[in-house]
């Protein structure tokens, strides 16, 4: 059974210009042990998904439809409920470590926080799982570590804290929202080589959210991308970035610069992505797509089987992609 | 080489920091030359936006020179600057930031045409004609910042920096603000007005996988120093600095496999305190026992590129080498 079910999934915010729909109908499953990488651009709802999960969606934010996470439906759950299962059975890291750490705080009272608060752990205990949590993401010194602050961390470290401190009651769940973005390339190999360690060990379960999709390839075992607040595409990592079959997918990846273009020009997607509350009706994204017909004007696209776990939400015939696709 | 619009000779640029003097650019060497863009790539912290704000003159220079057409650049001050320096023109990461928020676009792009002696009515006439060449609508002069996303910001920006005809740019991680459709866009743009005005531009960037696409050359840094410059594809093809071969090594590429790159391990060290002899040193597989105390000499090899490494001075750089 899957530890998360997520079923036609609409976040609705208020904005200043009144509601408005930053996920919509999103549906997709996680198992457990598995990674699942969300791609977009910015204001494509991938983040809004995560918090929705966390119960810590912004602008008096409301959920409608259906989230199971092992078993327990998430949707209409109370601030208290949300406390519960937050830093317990589900823990984020966002992109930035500096501002997710307290900066006055030592490292050893930020990671037994939640300890003592979810199991009530004695001060000796949660410190001997500090000092354990600290050797698992890899700090060296880890004693030493529990007393500096963060601000005498590098970057690099800094995350891996973050990650330790969101490991410290063993969620089922880990959400990782950016979790490189802010690093160094070099930094980046050993964030990425700990959450595949992780998940192995523990049978981690994690969500990934990222534009990069070379960190997804690394990580992912499987991709879901966004645009608009809904799904375009998803299926199996190596699948996607080798055949992808939605218009928007193709032209992300053909936009890289390790692929399409010749000399020094890129392949660029024309136009820009919508904003919060001006998604196009229909598809949202046929004002920017090479196949959009009359009908994607209307119609919210129709979802098209690829192989086992290949889908896409396209109207247009998706063969027709791959036989003018190629320029 | 005669031919370079800038000439950074043995520059070293410093900061002092509780009353510490810190070396942020220690003895670099780079030129340009009209129609070429030149990467410039390295780890946060190793000192390439100080040195691509050095070259303009936002900040002063320790020690060595820049010269911009052969004219020594000085420190942008109160007074009026030389108008030669009108050509040498700067585009900063954050357009967010970059772009006064209270004043019309057009104006904005209008100032520098306006310094350099054009009418208030053909600065703003040359605005628009930016505007559109950058992709924007000619009725943009009229609005405000806060009207434009993201992407068509770094347009803005990039639109003023061209107001001026300029010689040469330095583009200070121009697209990594921006969202990844429009990377690709602002990228393209930036390439063929480098093309159409054979201008020259220094790219500084942490993306390597993009500075591998538009550059001509790529220096290479590491904690203030130049460890290596060439032909973007020589160095890519066979780097030959250990630390060009970890950065390298540890892009991550879409292309599907779930391979994860290379980490190299370590951090870069504080600039304070920077280490004795070869500055990469202490992250360096296959340093020898010299390294910590002598300082490499640059080295030529065959096909132009210039690295800093003993081990190429003493010709035993091994063919792999694993971090």
């Amino acid at each position: 059974m899957s530890l998360l079910k997520v079923k036609d999934l609409t976040v609705t915010l208020m904005t200043g210009s009144g509601p408005a729909d930053a996920v919509r109908r999103l549906s997709f499953e996680l198992n457990h042990g598995e990674i699942l990488g969300i791609a977009g651009e910015s204001g494509s709802g991938k983040t809004m998904t995560a918090l929705s999960i966390l119960g810590l969606l912004p602008y008096k934010g409301k959920t409608s439809g259906s989230i199971l996470f092992d078993g327990q439906e998430i949707v209409g759950f109370k601030a208290e409920q949300f406390r519960k299962i937050r830093g317990k059975d589900v823990a984020m890291i966002f992109q930035d470590p500096m501002t997710s750490l307290h900066p006055m705080l030592t490292v050893e009272t930020q990671l037994t926080e939640h300890l003592r608060h979810h199991r009530k752990v004695s001060k000796d205990a949660a410190r001997a799982k500090a000092l354990e949590l600290l050797d698992t993401v890899k700090i060296p010194d880890p004693a030493s570590a529990l007393t500096a602050h963060p601000s005498q961390f590098s970057g690099g470290m800094r995350q891996r804290i973050a990650i330790a401190m969101a490991l410290a009651c063993d969620p089922k769940l880990l959400i990782a929202d950016e979790p490189t973005t802010a690093l160094d390339v070099t930094v980046q190999a050993g964030i990425l080589q700990l959450l595949k360690d992780l998940r192995k060990r523990d049978n981690l379960s994690v969500i990934v959210i990222t534009h990069d999709l070379g960190v997804l390839s690394s990580l992912a075992d499987r991709l879901l991308i966004m645009y608009a607040g809904a799904e375009v595409e998803s299926g199996i990592t190596s699948q996607i970035l080798t055949s992808p079959k939605h218009p928007y997918t193709q032209g992300l990846i053909e936009a890289l610069p390790d692929s399409g273009g010749s000399g020094k020009n890129l392949i660029a997607i024309e136009g820009m992505p919508p904003e919060l509350g001006k998604f196009p009706s229909g598809c949202a994204f046929h004002t920017r797509c090479r196949f959009a017909q009359e009908r994607c004007k209307q119609d919210w696209p129709t979802q098209v089987h690829f192989g086992s776990q290949g889908r896409i939400y396209c109207t247009v015939n998706p063969s027709a992609h791959e036989k003018t696709g190629q320029s | 080489m005669s031919n370079s619009i800038i000439e950074v000779s043995n520059l070293s640029v410093e900061y002092t920091r509780n009353g510490k003097k810190i070396r942020a650019v220690a003895g670099v060497d780079i030129q340009l030359a009209p129609g070429e863009i030149l990467g410039l790539v390295g780890e946060s912290g190793c000192g390439k936006s100080t040195l691509g704000k050095t070259i303009v003159g936002i900040l002063k220079g320790a020690e060595g020179e820049v010269l911009f057409n052969g004219k020594s650049v000085e420190k942008i001050g109160r007074g009026r600057r030389d108008p030669h320096f009108l050509n040498l023109q700067m585009i900063f990461q954050d357009p967010y930031g970059s772009l006064n928020p209270r004043r019309k676009i057009g104006e904005q792009i209008a100032d520098g045409p306006m310094i350099a002696g054009v009418s208030k009515s053909d600065a703003l006439k040359k605005a628009q004609s930016l505007l559109e060449r950058v992709g924007l609508p000619a009725n943009a002069v009229d609005r405000f910042p806060h009207q434009f996303s993201g992407g068509q910001r770094q347009r803005i920006a990039i639109a003023r920096a061209l107001a001026i005809s300029p010689t040469a740019i330095i583009a200070d991680e121009p697209i990594s603000a921006l969202d990844t459709s429009s990377q690709a866009a602002v990228a393209n743009l930036l390439v063929n007005l480098v093309e159409e005005f054979n201008m020259g531009m220094i790219f500084i960037s942490h993306d390597l996988s993009i500075v591998r696409r538009i550059s001509d050359r790529v220096a290479v840094m590491y904690l203030g120093k130049i460890v290596e410059t060439g032909k973007t594809e020589d160095i890519w093809n066979s780097p030959s600095h250990p630390y060009t071969k970890a950065l390298i090594a540890a892009i991550p590429h879409a292309d599907g496999q779930s391979f994860v790159p290379l980490d190299l391990p370590g951090d870069v060290p504080n600039p304070a305190f920077p280490p004795s002899g070869c500055r990469f040193h202490p992250r360096c597989p296959v340093a020898q026992s010299q390294c910590s105390s002598v300082e490499p000499l640059k080295v030529s090899l065959k096909d132009g590129r210039e690295v800093s490494c003993v081990l190429q001075e003493a010709g035993t750089m091994p063919k792999a080498i694993t971090f």
